[in-house]
């Protein structure tokens, strides 16, 4: 088990995950500090993103899959029969790949997470305000509230999608790839944002991007079919990494 | 060259005049109803009941016993497809069982209306007490127009990107609620299209009302579900097989069938008013 330093807030153990027959993840046992942005980085199918759903237990969703081993948040295992999915959802949110905003008002976007959930916000205008403003969204959009979130550009949709986890306050904010499908500009801003949000929330970014890794994490963890294979500080593993298959991908040789 | 050019245009003339022919059928058939019971309609015709054994008068009990029948049909069958389609995509397992239903609403659908008829009047009429009622007519023709309906709603359901699904699970919102709030209201402008055909099938089906639901002749207004009523298309099937004077009822038969198009078509307008409201949201 590698081990970094600070308060760990995630901890894996001994996890494997598979699709029906197919092993995606093996034996992984690693921690996620906190506040700190953690970069998941890989050849595509290596995990990833597999082990990012593994974290707030979207993988229940689809028939078939099968989990083995523990995951603690806060010192409690997520897969224990007494465990709530959507109460570890509420505390775990999730930015997706490619900007989803629902078919609502920007308003409403933000607000349909803590209302449904029940969490008893007495100020909803104050909500929605704060985590607009937090995402860095809220100056774009603050006239135009009650229009449909389908009419922003993407790289806004994508801080939308952002502002509207940031609602629920959640503890850790798990991103998958949340970039690649916005241009240089947006991309920049979010980046800009991640490193802003990191004060408040523990980040686990999965990204294509070395040089986004690079930039915006604090620790990085190498995936290779379904293994980790190594997971140490970003500074480390992208100046002097210690296994060679971790200096063969992030130098291009393969991938 | 040049013969792949006459080969594709032989392939056009062919798909263009198909359409033709379909566009040519639908307006002859609406021509030749309007051109043959025009003469009958009036205010009277359609306000006031038969008189003289059916053979004069209007068809004012048929056009409310019509109504009552497919409203009471879309009341039991659009609740109960929407559930089934629901769990079918949203909830169940898919494997073997599912499939197995899904087979067994397809056979459903291709269940001979009469067939339905006779369940309604085995089971609602004789078992159940209901008599030979609106209810059971209701009952009857919402069974007929289910396949229809799950089917249109299956396909709508479907259609919600899952993306949407996930965002919402996302945020630690349950599965219901994601159904119910983001699911369905994306989903309900495609089950309303796909039930308007089963709008149409429940106004104008004669076979399974025939025994559950249609009076051969009534003046009075129903006063509850349980009562029986007239209604447009058994009154078309005793007007031109039954009827006191077959021949001298032939505009009425077709007046008939005229206000049967038009109940139909304004079910339907309704319903597409109604989806047009909640599609102007629709943007993916």
């Amino acid at each position: 088990m590698v081990v970094m330093g600070g308060k760990e807030i995630i901890q894996l153990d001994d996890v494997n995950f598979y699709y029906g027959e197919c092993r995606a993840l093996s034996n992984i046992s690693m921690k996620f500090v906190k506040n700190k942005v953690t970069a998941l980085i890989g050849p595509s199918g290596c995990g990833k993103s597999t082990l990012l759903r593994v974290l707030n237990r979207m993988n229940d969703l689809i028939d078939g899959t099968k989990v083995e081993g523990k995951i603690f948040f806060e010192g409690k295992n997520i897969y224990a029969p007494d465990v709530d999915p959507v109460e570890i959802r509420r505390k775990i949110g999730m930015v997706f790949q490619k900007p989803n905003p629902f078919p609502k008002t920007i308003y409403n976007n933000i607000s349909y997470g803590p209302k449904l959930a029940g969490l008893g916000v007495e100020d909803m205008d104050t909500l929605v305000e704060q985590s607009l403003r937090q995402a860095v969204l809220w100056d774009e959009v603050k006239n135009i509230l009650n229009k449909s979130a389908m009419n922003l550009s993407g790289g806004q949709q994508q801080r939308l999608c952002i502002a509207r986890a940031l609602a629920m306050k959640p503890d850790v904010l798990l991103m998958d790839e949340p970039t690649s499908a916005l241009d240089p500009i947006s991309t920049a801003k979010i980046e800009e944002l991640i490193e802003a949000l990191k004060k408040d929330y523990t980040i686990i970014i999965v990204t294509h991007n070395m040089q986004q890794a690079a930039r915006i994490s604090d620790e990085t963890a190498f995936f290779y079919m379904g293994n980790l294979i190594e997971y140490n500080k970003t500074e480390k593993i992208f100046t002097n990494p210690d296994m060679k298959q971790t200096e063969d991908y992030i130098t291009g040789r393969f991938g | 060259m040049k013969w792949r050019y006459f080969k594709q245009s032989v392939f056009f003339s062919l798909v263009r005049a198909s359409a033709l022919i379909i566009t040519l059928a639908l307006g002859g058939i609406i021509f030749y109803i309007f051109y043959n019971g025009y003469s009958v309609i009036s205010w009277d015709f359609i306000t006031k009941p038969p008189t003289d054994s059916m053979t004069k008068g209007g068809i004012m009990p048929a056009i409310i016993g019509t109504i009552y029948l497919t409203l009471g049909a879309i009341a039991i069958g659009l609740p109960l497809g929407i559930a089934s389609a629901v769990y079918l995509t949203e909830y169940a397992r898919q494997g073997k069982v599912v499939r197995a239903i899904k087979i067994g609403i397809n056979c459903l659908a291709g269940v001979p209306s009469v067939v339905f008829g006779l369940f309604g009047l085995g089971f609602f009429v004789i078992f159940l007490k209901f008599g030979s009622s609106i209810l059971a007519g209701s009952l009857t023709l919402g069974f007929l127009i289910l396949p229809t309906i799950i089917g249109a709603s299956e396909e709508a359901l479907k259609s919600v990107p899952q993306t949407f699904r996930e965002a919402s699970l996302s945020l630690g919102v349950s599965k219901w609620q994601t159904t119910y709030r983001i699911v369905l209201p994306n989903a309900l402008p495609g089950i309303l299209t796909g039930s308007i055909l089963g709008i149409g099938r429940a106004a104008g089906e004669t076979a399974p009302i025939m025994f559950t639901a249609a009076a051969f002749f009534t003046s009075k207004l129903p006063g509850s579900v349980f009562d029986e009523v007239m209604a447009l298309p058994y009154h078309v099937y005793v007007l031109s097989t039954a009827g006191t004077n077959i021949e001298a009822t032939r505009p009425i038969q077709f007046g008939t069938v005229l206000v049967l198009v038009a109940v139909v078509l304004g079910i339907d307008l309704i319903a597409i008013i109604i989806r047009g409201y909640m599609r102007r949201n629709k943007r993916w």
